[in-house]
């Protein structure tokens, strides 16, 4: 029998999960809503770029990112699955969802790895 | 979750299901708009990036992406993607306590303390994330 590789994207959907539970809306609300509005004084360009060369952040930041897009894809998977019971497209559905999340963490490698 | 899927079955019947069959039920509404908020989760992410990148690319790219922000629909969406955020994150961490069962000094931690627990980390986590972005705007 062909071992499953379910619990493996599980794992990833659940860490991601809960990351972005903590620190996600957080972040959105401050460089999104709070810095634009001018609520608060979100770090500039020079002070942004002064974080993201340090390789700690742009590792925490590709965690971050990779994570977060594995748990969509799982996630948005069996959305698909249950909700609009696409049974017939699984493997479709699995390659689409994992496969684009897999090709948007390159990029975000790719981009991290410029950043620096 | 789903029984694996057979192409040709010969004894079950099979109701045909309408696509928009959550909209009958106030609980699977909230079912599919809980699912639903991994986009937003994904979608911070990739904004979270495209911070970096603009910030990486200098200062008129980040100067044109903060134009960008202030434009009242960019203001609207991410008002809307936040509030799918924080549905993720109240109806992840409220689970916590039944997907974790910790113990100390070989007794079961009540849940209330486990779910306590998860709301204080998230607390905490905020902060962090303000402290590292919060900033003179330089």
């Amino acid at each position: 029998m062909k071992r499953s590789r379910e619990p493996f994207f599980w794992a990833l959907f659940s860490s991601g999960g809960m990351l972005a539970a903590l620190v996600l809306p957080a972040l959105l609300f401050l460089t999104a809503l709070a810095g634009p509005l001018g609520w608060v004084t979100i770090r500039g360009v020079g002070e942004f770029r002064e974080i993201v060369h340090s390789p700690l952040a742009r590792l925490v930041s590709f965690v971050l990112v990779f994570l977060s897009l594995f748990h969509w894809a799982h996630r948005f998977r069996y959305t698909l699955y249950d909700g609009l019971q696409l049974y017939h497209l699984n493997a479709l559905i699995a390659t689409v969802c994992y496969g684009g999340a897999s090709a948007l963490t390159l990029a975000a490698a790719w981009v991290l790895w410029l950043a620096g | 979750m789903n029984a694996r899927r057979t192409t040709f079955h010969p004894k079950w019947h099979r109701e045909r299901m309408p696509i928009f069959w959550w909209l009958r039920k106030w609980n699977y509404t909230k079912f599919i708009t809980r699912e639903l908020t991994s986009f937003a989760v994904g979608y911070a992410a990739l904004f979270f990036l495209a911070q970096i990148a603009c910030a990486a690319r200098g200062e008129e790219s980040w100067s044109r992406l903060q134009a960008w922000l202030r434009t009242p629909a960019v203001l609207a969406f991410h008002g809307i993607a936040l509030l799918f955020l924080l549905i993720h994150s109240v109806t992840w961490l409220n689970l916590a306590p039944r997907a974790l069962s910790m113990r100390l000094g070989g007794r079961r931690v009540p849940s209330g303390a486990v779910l306590a627990g998860h709301y204080a980390a998230w607390l905490l986590a905020s902060a962090a994330v303000a402290w590292v972005l919060v900033g003179t705007g330089r």
